[in-house]
Parts: structure tokens; sequence; C-alpha cells
């Protein structure tokens, strides 16, 4: 199958591209840009004018839901949103049911992925066993399955010496331990920012403190053991700092953040509104500013989306009785794409951190466009305006703080290894 | 930016009337003086042989207490009962919802029964705020206390008490006393005392008993008995949960009660003809002396029956904004 994909920007920070050419694809791989390979007949010609062609995006945390949670979303259902978003690739948090603490899971959910065969998928195992936080899982046998790191899938491990273990054994097979860092105690039962706005409606509050103690933690484990720790979904101004002082005492560290931390503060939970019900919690304007500096510095390797769907009813509730999470990975680059047109972030550091950055974390191919390289491509209008509604969100959560918005940037088609999976 | 509407935004009709009454946050100094003016004139309904007026004949009002409360559930039935409306009461956490079913689903129910009217007290801030986003316009949510968030009824009954006996509240200073982090009625009191006009409202607490930035509410923080009640025209004390005087967040029963307990000599650091306050229950020897709870300052039992009369209040305003609102719907 030959693709050619016409005169559009091609973007590829990694190989310092920005210009508008046509790309060629043959047998999943790119094979030329610019100029057409000599006997290249394209059996499909994809129109790219005015549109940005950029590595297919790597997302560091997309809940998928399967298996046991089928009734939210599925594996299909929800790699076919993550493809309409420019997902080449996903990783899936072991938060499933069973847990992912078995070759046995790892190997159905990627089972479920090659027949739904909308985008890569990568599972994360479980650290711990049925991520209860006390005994450690069979992580030879996780990355053995294909699993590309453990985690807790953001129920942090309350004891440190189980922790400690946990990366003691993940750095000898080599795999990356995915911690958001939260410490249990200070974080207690809260579900918003601990603030001016908590105090206000009477919401227990999650101080900041509860996230950069444990990334001071965690940053001393990563120091002492060796392990690479990836921090996941930052939201503290004084995190990005730490972080970046790690890495540059050369520790194991990196980071990345959600697209709609990047947007939201805890002023946009003013009305108990359980749209907005996410954990961690949206902070204040100086942590999104940090988190977005950190974005722009590369203190923060990646931007997320922390898709988490859920069937409605998860969502009828008083405030902190809903679940957290929010349908996103559709709305991932449109809202990027906003802070891209307000100078906020420039459409380098935009594919970057939504590709090449990711791909480096999880140690994958992608994030290129090189020749040679895989055929993982996104195509979007960066102008294309849409509204979010329950028909134009293909996931099967329609929870989102946005529904009903126009939003701005939309993708026109997505390959993974050559293949149109969405267009 | 996108975020989510404040929580006012759904209890004014388009007329600006109220129609549910879930918070104080939004309401101007009109709409809550009319409150106070509208119990005024329903305090001399209990003082009548026959102690009922019309304006709820026929209504439903459903009393839907998600947490248990003796005191603030017989006022509002009793409010309800002397504005002539028929009153269910369900003691939620012992029935639906202990059987798995949904609050949405139990809202349903309810609605199916033709109520007009919800009374809610929900262990969770924002629950009545939910359940008014749920309900069809032809019913009505008061908050009868939620989570931390607000106790609007308690707030306007502690506001009516004050005016009664100062008058207005122009130049007034009032001291807040007590577990600020857990009240609810601290919250409304504040946010009612400030819209209302006094001069200065102040919080007195340890600081692990304050929230993050209460300030911003419009309070001025003191930690001392002695500076904080200097002067003030009002002392307002709060009821403290016995869980909480154990642990991390207060070290004894006996040091709380010397450092913020309102004693005869603490007292006497506020303004003599100052009045005190507590929403009830009392924890004797606690949060208050008995000579102080009892004594010629304490306005507490005045709360109590000013209580009846701002709930009456509240529920024929709001039944009256549902009214309006319907009719408004309807000639569209």
């Amino acid at each position: 199958m030959n693709i050619e994909i016409k005169s559009g920007r091609i973007v590829d920070p990694v190989n310092g591209k920005d210009e508008i050419q046509s790309l060629y694809v043959s047998e999943g791989k790119i094979v030329a840009i610019g100029k057409a390979p000599e006997g290249f007949l394209a059996d499909q010609v994809v129109d790219a004018s005015g549109c940005v062609v950029s590595p297919g995006f790597i997302d560091l945390c997309a809940y998928l839901r399967e298996p046991g949670y089928e009734y939210k979303g599925t594996v299909a259902s929800e790699t076919f949103a993550a493809a309409k978003g420019g997902f080449t690739a996903v990783c899936c948090p072991p938060q499933t049911l069973p847990v992912n603490d078995s070759e046995a899971v790892t190997h159905l959910i990627l089972d479920l992925a090659r027949r739904a065969g909308f985008s890569k998928v990568y599972p994360i195992g479980a650290l711990t066993k049925g991520l209860k936080g006390q005994q450690l899982s069979e992580v030879y046998s996780l990355k053995r399955a294909g699993c590309v790191g453990v985690g807790n899938s953001g129920r942090p491990v309350a004891d440190l010496n189980v922790m400690k273990r946990c990366c003691e054994y993940a750095k000898t097979h080599d795999m990356s331990v995915f911690v958001r860092p939260e410490d249990v105690s200070l974080a207690s039962d809260g579900c918003v920012h601990e603030g001016a706005v908590a105090t206000r409606l009477g919401l227990p509050g999650i101080p900041a403190l509860a996230e950069t103690v444990a990334v001071s933690q965690l940053i001393l484990l990563a120091e002492e053991t060796g392990a690479h720790l990836h921090m996941s979904q930052l939201t503290a101004a004084k995190s990005v700092e730490l972080v970046a002082d790690a890495k540059k005492r050369g520790i194991r560290i990196t980071a990345d953040v959600s697209a709609q931390h990047l947007l939201l503060t805890d002023v946009s939970v003013s009305g108990f509104d359980s749209r907005f019900h996410c954990l961690p919690p949206f902070r204040t304007e100086a942590d999104r500013l940090a988190l977005i500096e950190g974005v722009n510095s590369g203190v923060i390797d990646a931007i997320c989306s922390q898709h988490q769907p859920h069937e409605a009813a998860a969502k009828q509730a008083p405030f902190a009785e809903s679940e957290p999470g929010i349908s996103s990975i559709e709305t991932v680059l449109p809202l990027l794409l906003g802070l891209e047109r307000a100078a906020t972030l420039s459409m380098d550091v935009l594919i970057r951190s939504l590709s090449v950055g990711a791909a480096n974390v999880l140690g994958v191919q992608g994030g290129s466009l090189a020749e040679g390289q895989n055929a993982d491509i996104c195509i979007f209008d960066p102008n294309k305006q849409w509204v979010v509604n329950d028909e134009t969100i293909k996931s099967s959560g329609k929870s989102t703080p946005w529904k009903g918005e126009e939003l701005q940037g939309l993708v026109k088609a997505t390959l993974v290894d050559g293949c149109i999976v969405y267009a | 930016m996108t975020q989510s509407k404040e929580p006012d935004h759904l209890q004014l009709n388009s007329q600006g009337r109220l129609r549910h009454f879930l918070t104080l946050d939004g309401l101007d100094r009109a709409t809550l003086t009319e409150i106070l003016d509208t119990a005024d004139s329903f305090i001399e309904v209990g003082k009548r042989s026959i102690k009922n007026v019309p304006l709820l004949r026929g209504k439903t009002v459903v009393n839907l207490f998600f947490e248990a409360s003796t005191r603030t559930r017989s006022t509002f039935e009793l409010a309800a009962k002397r504005l002539s409306a028929d009153v269910l009461n369900l003691n939620i956490s012992t029935s639906a919802t202990s059987k798995g079913e949904s609050l949405s689903d139990t809202l349903q129910n309810l609605e199916a029964m033709a109520s007009d009217m919800f009374v809610v007290r929900h262990s969770q801030s924002g629950a009545p705020h939910f359940i008014a986003e749920s309900v069809t316009p032809n019913v009505s949510i008061i908050n009868a206390g939620d989570g931390r968030h607000a106790h609007p009824t308690q707030a306007m009954l502690d506001m009516l008490t004050i005016r009664q006996h100062k008058g207005s509240f122009e130049g007034l200073k009032v001291a807040i006393v007590g577990d600020i982090l857990h009240s609810r009625v601290a919250r409304s009191q504040i946010r009612a005392l400030n819209t209302l006009g006094v001069s200065e409202v102040r919080v007195i607490a340890p600081n692990t008993l304050l929230p993050v930035d209460i300030e911003s509410l419009g309070a001025t923080v003191y930690s001392t008995m002695k500076q904080g009640l200097d002067g003030v025209d009002v002392v307002i004390m709060l009821r403290l949960q016995k869980e909480r005087m154990e642990g991390a967040l207060l070290p004894s029963e006996h040091e709380f009660y010397e450092l913020y307990g309102l004693t005869t000599e603490k007292l006497k650091y506020a303004k003599p003809d100052a009045i005190v306050m507590h929403p009830g229950p009392i924890n004797r020897g606690v949060e208050i002396e008995s000579a102080v709870a009892d004594g010629p300052q304490s306005v507490i039992l005045n709360q109590v029956t000013n209580g009846i009369a701002v709930r009456m209040a509240v529920m024929s305003m709001a039944m009256s904004g549902q009214t309006a609102a319907i009719s408004a719907a309807a000639s569209e």
C-alpha cells in the first residue's frame, strides 16, 4: 500500500523540519519527504493542504477500561477515540478488573488492541499485586508479555519500604516505574485543590504539598535505586522546580502533565459541576503557568490526555461522590492548539510533547517522520472548528468540561504503520 | 476560561426571585433583607392560637434528610406545617440509598409522588445543588445543610436574631469562634454578615480548625480570644464535634476549652452589651460555660424560635418563585 500525503505542513521536531512538503508512505514505512521515490505510485492520496503533518501522538496515560469496566469503554472504542484524537499509540494504566498484574491480562489487552486495529497499545503493568501497594508484581513476566513499564495507576504506594523494593526490582529488569506522586495521608479524602475555592465550596481539599512531598521522596528513591521514575500528571509549580533540579543532577526522572491541567485551574470547579472533578485536582493559575513553562523548557517531557471515560451515572452524583476523571483524548489537540494560537506553546513544543517526548519516556520507536521510520502519522487541520458533543466525541465516555463548546483544531487522518485508521 | 457555573446560578428565577435556596453566595442585600422582613412578619403567626397560614396549602414538602438532625428537621417540619403544607419526613440514610438506590433514582421516585419542595440535608457539599440541577421545574430545593458548604437558613435565622437585638448590621463587629474548618454554618454566616454590611467579621480558632484562605471569604483571623473578642458586638460560638477533640486537630477538650471556650471572664473582652449565639446543640463546658449559655447575654433560644419564622419565609418565597417561573415558562 502506497500513500501520498500531499502538500501538508510537515512538523517534525526531531529532525528540525517545519515546511510544506509531500510525504510518501510505502509498506508501513515513511519512504520519502519532498520528492516521491522513483517508480512510486500512490494507491491513495491524502490532500493535506492547510493541514499539519506530524508524528503520530503517543499518550502516556489513557484508561481503556477493558477488561472489567466495559460499561465505561472498551479497548476498541477508546483506541478509536485515540485515533480520532491523533494518537497512534496509547499507554493504558493497569487499573482493570482483574488488575493488569499478570501476563494473561497483558496478553488480553494487546490482543484486543490488535483486533481493533486503531492504535498501538503499550500497557503499563501493575507495580504491586492487585494495586494494593503491598506485594511486588511479577515485573519480569509483565515485561515479557509486553508491558512498557509498571505503575500503581493513580494509587500511590503508601509504604515507602515497599516503594523502595519496587524501584529496586523494576531497576533489575530495566522497567520504568510510573507514579502519580501523592502523599496519601496529606491528600486524605480531598477532591479539589486546597485553596480559596475549596474553602468557599466546603469541599475537602488536597494541598499541593501532597504532591510535592511525594515528588521529593520519589526523586530521592530514584537517586538511591537508580530506577527510572516517571512522574505522571504533575500539577504543582513546586513539583516542576523539584523535577528540574533532579534532572540537572542527572537523576533518571521524567514527567508528564495532562492537557487539561494546562488549561484549567481550581476556579473552574466553582459550581460543583462533576465534569470538573479530576484527580489530581486542578490547581492555581500560578501552578498552571509553571506547568506550561515546564513543558516549554523540557522539564516536563510529555503532555498526556489522562483520558478516563465514564458511564453517565458515574458523574450523576454530588461532586465528591462522583467518579473523578474526564473523557479527554479527543480534546488534547484542540486545547493545545488554543495555547499555540495564544503564543503560549510553539507548534514545535506542542508536537514534541505529544510525540517524541513520550516515545523517549517509554523507550519505544516513534515521534519522528524520518525516512525509514514506521508511518505513524497524524494529519490535522489546525483551523477546523467543531463542537464538542455526544455525537462528535467517539469515546464511550462523554463527560468533558468542554461539552457544548466550539474548539478549533481537528484531526483529518491518522495513520498507524502506514494504514489509515481514522479519516 | 471553561468553568462550571457558580453555585448561585440555579436559585434565582428569570425575574431574580428566589426559586431554590441553596446558598447565600450571589444573593444581594435586598434579597437577604426581604427574607428577614418576611420572617419578621411570620413571627407573629407563632404567637397565635391557630398557628398557621394558607400559603403552602395543597403543596407537598418532603424533608429529605440524608444526615440525621432532629432540631433542623423539626423546625423545617413546623415551618412547613405552619404554612399549611403536607409534610413527608424521610430519613434517607436508613432507607433507599442504603439498599443501593442511587440519589437520582430516589429523587425521581419522590418527584413522581408530585412533591413540590425538597428540604435537603446531606453530608456532601453541593448535594442540594446537584439535586436542584436534576429536578423538574415543579420542585424547589431548600438547603438544610450540605457538607461543609452552606447552611443558609441557619445563617439567616442568626441574622434575624442579630437584627432583633442590634437593630441593624451597620458598624457591627462579629466574632465566630471554634471549628471554622468543618462549619457550613460559619461559611454562610460570613457571607451573610458581609452582604448585610457589618464592619468586621472575625474568626477565632487554632490554625488546625481554619480552612485555607478563609480571609478570601471576608473574615479576619484571630488565634486568641482576648484579641478576637476585643470590642465585638456579637459572639457566635460554633459546635465542636467530639471526635475532633483528639488526634491531629486538637490535643484535648480541656485545652480547647481553656483557650477557646467562652467563659464569663472571656466574654468581658467583648462589648458589655454583646450578644452570645450558638447554633446548637451546645457542648456545655467545651465551647461555652453554662453561666454564659444561660446568662443574660445569651440569645440562643431566640435563635431557635427565629428558625421557624426564617424557614417559613424562605419556603414561601421559593414556592412563589417557582410558581412565577412556571407561569413565565408557560406564557412563552
